[in-house]
């Protein structure tokens, strides 16, 4: 490009076009595939003038409301992206045994495995978690936005600047062929010279941060912006498992961010941390990694606790069984969480004593879940049941995750994971509870309050399609993994010697084919429900006779989600005030003071992707560039002191006019 | 008859569903900043475990007893300790309303900040200039990081104080320019309980041994 290579490699750093990879087939089609169909969204958001509407009330929304819905389509995309690695993992393992080679080299199926772990986590779990307890949290305890609305939008948009950084590295460069962990001394600069771990590095601690301010802002939510007469034990479920996930949150990606700061400094600088020599200690990073690793499984499963605790107690119109217990089963598993993290490497030569303390640490834990599952039977236990489909999502689950609890106790006994660390069947386990217990509560959550969100209900008939191909994908695609896993076949390979085994990976690799539907009919119940959206309509807001508190309100609610701030008197606030006959004010309202939209969070999102890209590549001026702008951007919004806005009384007014002409015509 | 009255007001105090008054929240700012400084306070934490593991990996390298002049390291360790205590007087005159005394006590701070930093930095380009870099063994490796991630933490502190001070000129000590001051204040005071570990972990602790 320039003709001095000084200047090129100034401005370009390592930046060629070599790493545009045309000599993959496979990555042409998708790049074709994407730039066709971005093109195609673009073209039709600009046809339709969509984009002020975007702009206007939903990239720069401060509303908790709509930063929650974004949350969760972001996961959704990337579910479509990291379960296409899915696909191509389970068809390579299906094909390559004994002289076959697949179609995937080791290169290419490394990055893809490393690929499809750190997406599903970081950016199909994470925002799923975050989006749901974005979207109920400030609902269910009666306020009308959370503690700092600015900071939610920034951490939303801090979380897309890390998912772009990924989708980046598929069509530039590469991604790291490292596992979703990255352990040095492999992923150090002697041994993966290449940007992918910088990609990796980057994508995690842009996306780490928001993370980090989102668990803060939503604590602080929590603990300040409680409804009059909620207490701490009259919390919504939901709430508390919030809560404790958000400290799990704040007290665990700290760590991240430093271990993975340090591992960058070892790459960048060249310094000593967890290299071979000049006495790095690898090990380090290893636990280290996973001070932060095994909180982080906590943190996606206690949200979804707590969403099957809310709708267990829905659908069968019953308190839910044991609320005290609930909340110290979570408040057990929390401070537990912190001390279970060496039972990832009981391999790596800590003596016995040490694994037998990890071991039975995360035996305990199995006890306050056991608890949970307990409270959850006896919910049910002589409730009127509705199966709607939130309900199949949460029966599915319970099946299903005792059987992921109980290969989770069995590699918890150090002799045992001796024998099966880093096989086929620790694979089978996680995919065991995150799919089981993260996947399943989410996909209930989302069928659960979807009227709430958007004023219809989601079709039935659909939903239980989706249901039942999840289920059964699910088991046909992981139960032959457990086997495989006994059988002593490791984890992360793209070719097997042995063909005997070939019809174990050819039934799971079926079984990852009863998921695509699951996911399709997923799809079509979005767009079947949305065609159907008069017959589905919510009028009365509250379309399953629910418990909580954002079943008082309209669906979707308002912008300041309750017109009075509303007073609870027992736990269960909404059946409470529905028991003792509540009668909805109809007059009297005030204006609303509301925090108003801000274009901030959007730039330093985009500045933060430049920024990351520059210094993957070493293109040091751009860098120094974007984070320039990032700081200058950052102290000019400061200086900006006029952030409320007041709704006027009148639109209240009008609005919850509205609302009552629906009521009152959902009774007629 | 006490009793019954009660009973009714207690009723009627059950059956009120909603506030009619507007009741704005606490704010939230003062917790929310102080979880983040303990967030923060983690990160501190694993540098100074990476530090208690590999401290000691000298790399047949420069040890801490062949390097930290430890006169250096208390004059510096005075700058940070005496910003604080100017940071508390800026405090003291903000509560007292008094503009002028507030700025004058912020820019002393920020003095002394600069100070603690151009100290620092003297004393990295020191060592380097020796050959004691971070690419030479585990242990300068730690020692540049963690002092480091502090004076990067300090200087950050000073850009803040910087652009507070501009605003507490513009628009004086108004609402929410004090919880600005006060965020600030303990986040100053808490680069300071770190620095007092930095001081005596990693300079005193390593000469000793």
């Amino acid at each position: 490009m320039f003709s001095n290579p000084d200047l090129q490699k100034l401005v370009f750093g390592r930046l060629t076009w070599d790493a545009i990879p045309l000599h993959d087939p496979i990555l042409i089609v998708t790049f074709i595939g994407v730039v066709l169909g971005g093109t195609a969204l673009l073209g039709a958001i600009t046809y339709f003038r969509f984009w002020g509407v975007l702009w206007r009330e939903w990239f720069t929304s401060v509303d908790h409301k709509k930063i929650g819905i974004m949350y969760i389509i972001l996961a959704l995309v990337m579910l479509l992206r990291g379960f296409s690695d899915a696909l191509l993992m389970r068809s390579q393992q299906a094909i390559a045994f004994g002289a076959n080679e697949g179609y995937l080299p080791p290169h290419h199926y490394d990055q893809i495995f490393t690929a499809h772990g750190v997406i599903m986590i970081f950016f199909v779990a994470m925002p799923l978690v975050t989006g749901l307890m974005n979207y109920v949290v400030p609902l269910q305890i009666g306020a009308r936005d959370v503690a700092f609305p600015f900071l939610n939008n920034f951490s939303f948009w801090m979380t897309v600047s890390g998912a772009a950084t990924v989708m980046v590295s598929l069509f530039v460069g590469e991604f790291a062929r490292t596992g979703w962990l990255a352990m040095p001394p492999l992923s150090g600069a002697e041994y993966s010279p290449g940007v992918g771990v910088d990609y990796y590095i980057w994508a995690l601690q842009i996306a780490g941060i928001g993370t980090l301010l989102s668990g803060i802002n939503l604590i602080a939510t929590i603990i300040k912006m409680r409804a009059p007469g909620m207490t701490m034990m009259k919390m919504p479920i939901f709430v508390w498992s919030a809560l404790c996930t958000n400290v799990l949150i704040v007290a665990a990606f700290p760590i991240l961010t430093a271990v993975l700061a340090l591992l960058s400094m070892d790459r960048y600088v060249g310094t000593h941390f967890f290299t071979n020599d000049l006495g790095g200690n690898p090990m380090m990073y290893v636990n280290l990694i996973w001070i932060w690793g095994h909180p982080e499984v906590y943190i996606l499963i206690l949200p979804a606790f707590g969403v099957f605790s809310e709708i267990v107690s829905t659908y069968s119109s019953k308190r839910l069984f044991g609320y005290a217990s609930m909340v110290y089963a979570l408040v057990v598993i929390t401070i537990l969480a912190y001390l279970v993290w060496l039972h990832h490497f009981f391999t790596m030569g800590s003596g016995a004593s040490v694994n037998s303390f990890f071991g039975i640490t995360t035996m305990i834990i199995s006890i306050p879940t056991g608890a949970k599952i307990f409270n959850w039977l006896f919910t049910m236990y002589r409730g009127r049941i509705r199966f709607e489909v939130p309900m199949l999502w949460t029966l599915g689950f319970m099946v299903t995750f005792v059987i992921g609890g109980m290969t989770g106790v069995l590699l918890a006994v150090p002799p045992a994971d001796f024998v099966l660390h880093n096989s086929l069947f620790l694979v089978a386990h996680f995919h065991n509870v995150i799919i089981g217990g993260v996947l399943f509560g989410m996909f209930a959550g989302i069928t659960y309050w979807y009227p709430k969100a958007f004023g219809y209900k989601l079709d039935p008939f659909w939903g239980k399609v989706s249901f039942w191909f999840w289920l059964s994908g699910f088991y046909v695609a992981f139960m032959p993994l457990y086997l495989l896993g006994l059988m002593g076949v490791t984890r992360r390979l793209n070719r097997i010697e042995d063909p005997s085994l070939q019809v174990w990976f050819v039934i799971a690799g079926l079984g990852a084919v009863l998921i695509l539907f699951g996911i399709l009919s997923f799809m079509m119940t979005l767009f079947v429900s949305y065609r159907r959206r008069e017959e589905l309509r919510d009028v009365s807001g509250d379309p399953w006779h629910g418990r909580t508190l954002e079943w008082s309100t309209s669906s979707p609610p308002p912008d300041y989600n309750f017109a009075f701030t509303p007073v609870i008197h027992d736990y269960d606030a909404w059946w409470d005030m529905k028991r003792r006959g509540y009668e909805r004010p109809r007059e009297g309202y005030r204006s609303i003071h509301m925090p108003k939209n801000t274009g901030t969070g959007v730039i330093l999102g985009a500045l933060s992707t430049v920024f990351s890209f520059a210094v993957i590549w070493y293109m040091w001026p751009l860098a120094a560039l974007a984070i320039t702008g990032i700081v200058v951007v950052a102290i000019v919004h400061t200086f900006n002191y006029n952030r409320d806005t007041t709704i006027p009384a009148e639109t209240v007014v009008s609005v919850e006019a509205q609302h009552t002409r629906m009521l009152a015509a959902a009774q007629a | 008859m006490a009793t019954q009255a009660d009973a009714t007001a207690d009723r009627e105090e059950a059956l009120r569903f909603y506030e009619t008054e507007d009741h704005p929240h606490a704010p939230a700012t003062l917790i929310g900043f102080w979880l983040y400084l303990m967030s923060d306070c983690l990160i501190f934490a694993v540098l100074f475990a990476t530090h208690a593991v590999v401290g000691r990996n000298y790399a047949a390298g420069p040890s801490p007893a062949d390097l930290f002049d430890l006169k250096l390291v208390a004059l510096n360790t005075a700058m940070l300790l005496f910003s604080s205590i100017t940071y508390g007087f800026a405090m003291l005159e903000m509560a007292k309303e008094r503009r002028g005394a507030t700025l004058l006590w912020l820019a002393v701070t920020g003095l002394f900040g600069i100070a603690f930093v151009a100290l620092e930095l003297y004393e990295f380009s020191h060592l380097i200039h020796e050959g004691a870099t971070p690419q030479r063994s585990a242990f300068l490796s730690s020692f540049f990081v963690l002092v480091g991630t502090h004076g990067l933490h300090v200087s950050v502190g000073i850009v803040w104080l910087a652009v507070l001070m501009v605003q507490v000129a513009q628009r004086g000590l108004q609402e929410d320019n004090k919880r600005r001051l006060m965020c600030l204040s303990m986040f100053w005071h808490f680069l300071d309980v770190i620095w007092i570990g930095v001081f005596s972990f990693v300079y005193l602790m390593g000469t000793l041994r």
